[in-house]
């Protein structure tokens, strides 16, 4: 198997406390995995590991891809702040441009098409304060069309957000699992997971199984990833396992 | 009439022109800072860097006497250093920065009045919280004028970064872009722009230049470019009005520049076109879509 991203031995702490602890795992390129797992099993600490921007990481990281494009949880986002929307889908090509340099024609020209592309023609110049919820997650994906990333990583893509336009952004979705690029993302509508991601992973703080999502998402495995969930302990001693520190 | 009412004090006066220079600079370069303050829920904690000036102040005073060099380096030096202390206690202990931000500046304050004493009149030490536009010379000017120089460029120069920052610092770190560096370096412009403006207003209201054209500008305006844009107009009419209002009236003039200041947030908070007092009250019917 083909692995966009390998993970070996990964533990990520809070204040000593591991959010996800020792865990290894392929996950496959060109394949559409969903992270799935009770609150607080450390399904965003992941992503955020992945991402470099998690504070503590023990273990080794291995990413093939080229560019990784993240949609953060809403939450992260100041959408009070006046930016307009074009604006905020043109930041997709930061890339290109970085903190000083002209956007050209061809970005402008992208721009554009990646808001008709999530269905918002006609929104390019309204503040982002005025959108509903679903429609500032439709500005962002069209900053992650822009991105034209080889690997997506979504954080809860579909929290809060109607029927209508889950059901659009899964299309773009699909569309980049069409182009080969590898997508993952932090689910929590497991009835969905098990209707369009055929890999899932697992995650209760430790790894509870990846793999088929069919296999993955049985009754035991659910049932297991609850207790370990719950088992949080405050006065915890320090972890036995040793832990190999990335090279 | 008019004449002597308006143009005749800045005709006659070497002081009134000189400080209604300093006004135009502070107000140009003042303003933007005030809205990404604004901008970045640090409109309090910028008051309270700006009292954080004043033990670097007065050790330049307590060392140099009244030579605004040495109070301005001292004065950026403390803000800085209070700004610098407090973000990185804030990050390395996880208390909040505003608390911090707290005990950083009672602390600087306290101290910062404890050195005057040591040396100063009552006079020097109102000159220094309150300010004294009326003696701005010409170094002050330079000083004014360099600083809004700086600003503008500066504020040019990182505004993709800063707004970024501002908005949605997780993507500027998915980027790779190291979102602190352009938050330190908006930081020593606001800490620059308080030390220009501590001479003309004081550091309890050196603020008040910056914040208060900024926070009435965002009940007319929805883009960072267009509250600057009214801001900054704002700010200069706060200074000049004042300043008349104090020659004609005999006023002490850093308050009533600020008060003035104050009105124009007042009627901004009443009358402006968004989120104002007007558009929460104003019972035009609703649009068809």
């Amino acid at each position: 198997m083909n692995a966009a991203l390998r993970l070996v031995d990964v533990t990520v702490s809070y204040d000593r406390h591991p959010a996800v602890h020792h865990i290894s795992v392929d996950i496959p390129a060109g394949e559409m995995t969903a992270i799935v797992g009770p609150n607080g099993a450390g399904k965003s600490t992941l992503l955020k590991a992945l991402l470099g921007l998690a504070p503590r990481v023990e273990g080794r990281i291995e990413c093939a891809a080229r560019r990784i494009a993240y949609l953060p949880q809403q939450a992260e986002i100041d959408r009070t702040f006046p930016i307009s929307v074009f604006d905020t889908v043109l930041l997709g090509r930061w890339g290109r441009f970085g903190g000083f340099g002209a956007a050209g024609p061809a970005d402008l020209h992208d721009a554009r098409h990646a808001i008709e592309a999530v269905g918002l023609a006609g929104f390019e110049r309204r503040p982002i304060d005025t959108l509903s919820v679903g429609q500032f997650q439709r500005v962002l994906f069209a900053r992650l069309l822009l991105q034209d990333a080889d690997l997506v990583l979504l954080d809860e893509p579909f929290a809060a957000i109607d029927a209508k336009t889950v059901g659009d952004l899964m299309e773009v979705i699909k569309r980049w699992h069409a182009e080969k690029r590898t997508v993952v993302a932090v689910l929590h509508d497991l009835d969905q997971v098990r209707r369009e991601f055929p890999n899932s992973l697992l995650l209760a703080r430790e790894l509870v199984d990846a793999g088929p999502t069919p296999r993955v998402l049985s009754a035991e495995n659910l049932l297991r990833a609850r207790a370990m969930a719950e088992a949080w302990d405050e006065h915890a001693g320090a972890c036995e396992v040793p832990v190999r520190l990335s090279a | 009439m008019l004449y002597d009412a308006l143009i005749g004090p800045f005709a006659d006066f070497g002081f009134m022109r000189r400080a209604l220079v300093a006004s135009l600079a502070l107000s140009m370069g003042g303003s933007a800072i005030g809205v990404f303050l604004i901008l970045r829920r640090m409109t309090l904690m910028g008051d309270a860097l700006a009292h954080a000036l004043l033990p670097g102040a007065a050790l330049g005073f307590l060392l140099g006497g009244l030579s605004l060099p040495a109070m301005s380096l001292g004065g950026f030096v403390a803000g800085m250093a209070t700004a610098l202390a407090s973000g990185a206690i804030a990050r390395f202990t996880r208390m909040r920065e505003d608390a911090t931000f707290g005990a950083a500046y009672l602390t600087s304050l306290a101290l910062g009045v404890m050195i005057v004493s040591f040396r100063g009149s009552a006079v020097d030490l109102m000159n220094i919280l309150f300010g004294a536009i009326l003696a701005v010379d010409n170094t002050a000017l330079c000083l004014v004028a360099a600083t809004t120089t700086l600003t503008l460029v500066g504020l040019a120069a990182i505004y993709r970064p800063l707004v970024v920052e501002c908005f949605n610092p997780g993507f500027l770190a998915a980027m790779g872009v190291r979102g602190a560096l352009y938050h330190y370096l908006f930081l020593a412009l606001a800490v620059l722009n308080m030390v220009a403006a501590f001479q003309a207003l004081g550091t309890l209201m050196a603020l008040g230049l910056m914040l208060l054209p900024a926070v009435a500008a965002s009940f007319w305006a929805r883009e960072v470019w267009s509250m600057t844009a009214i801001a900054m107009p704002m700010a200069f009419l706060s200074a000049a009005i004042g300043l008349l209002v104090s020659f004609h009236a005999g006023l002490p003039s850093g308050p009533v520049i600020v008060l003035v200041a104050s009105l124009f947030f007042l009627g901004s908070l009443l009358l402006g076109s968004r989120a104002s007092v007007r558009a929460r009250l104003s019972h035009a019917t609703h649009l068809r879509g």
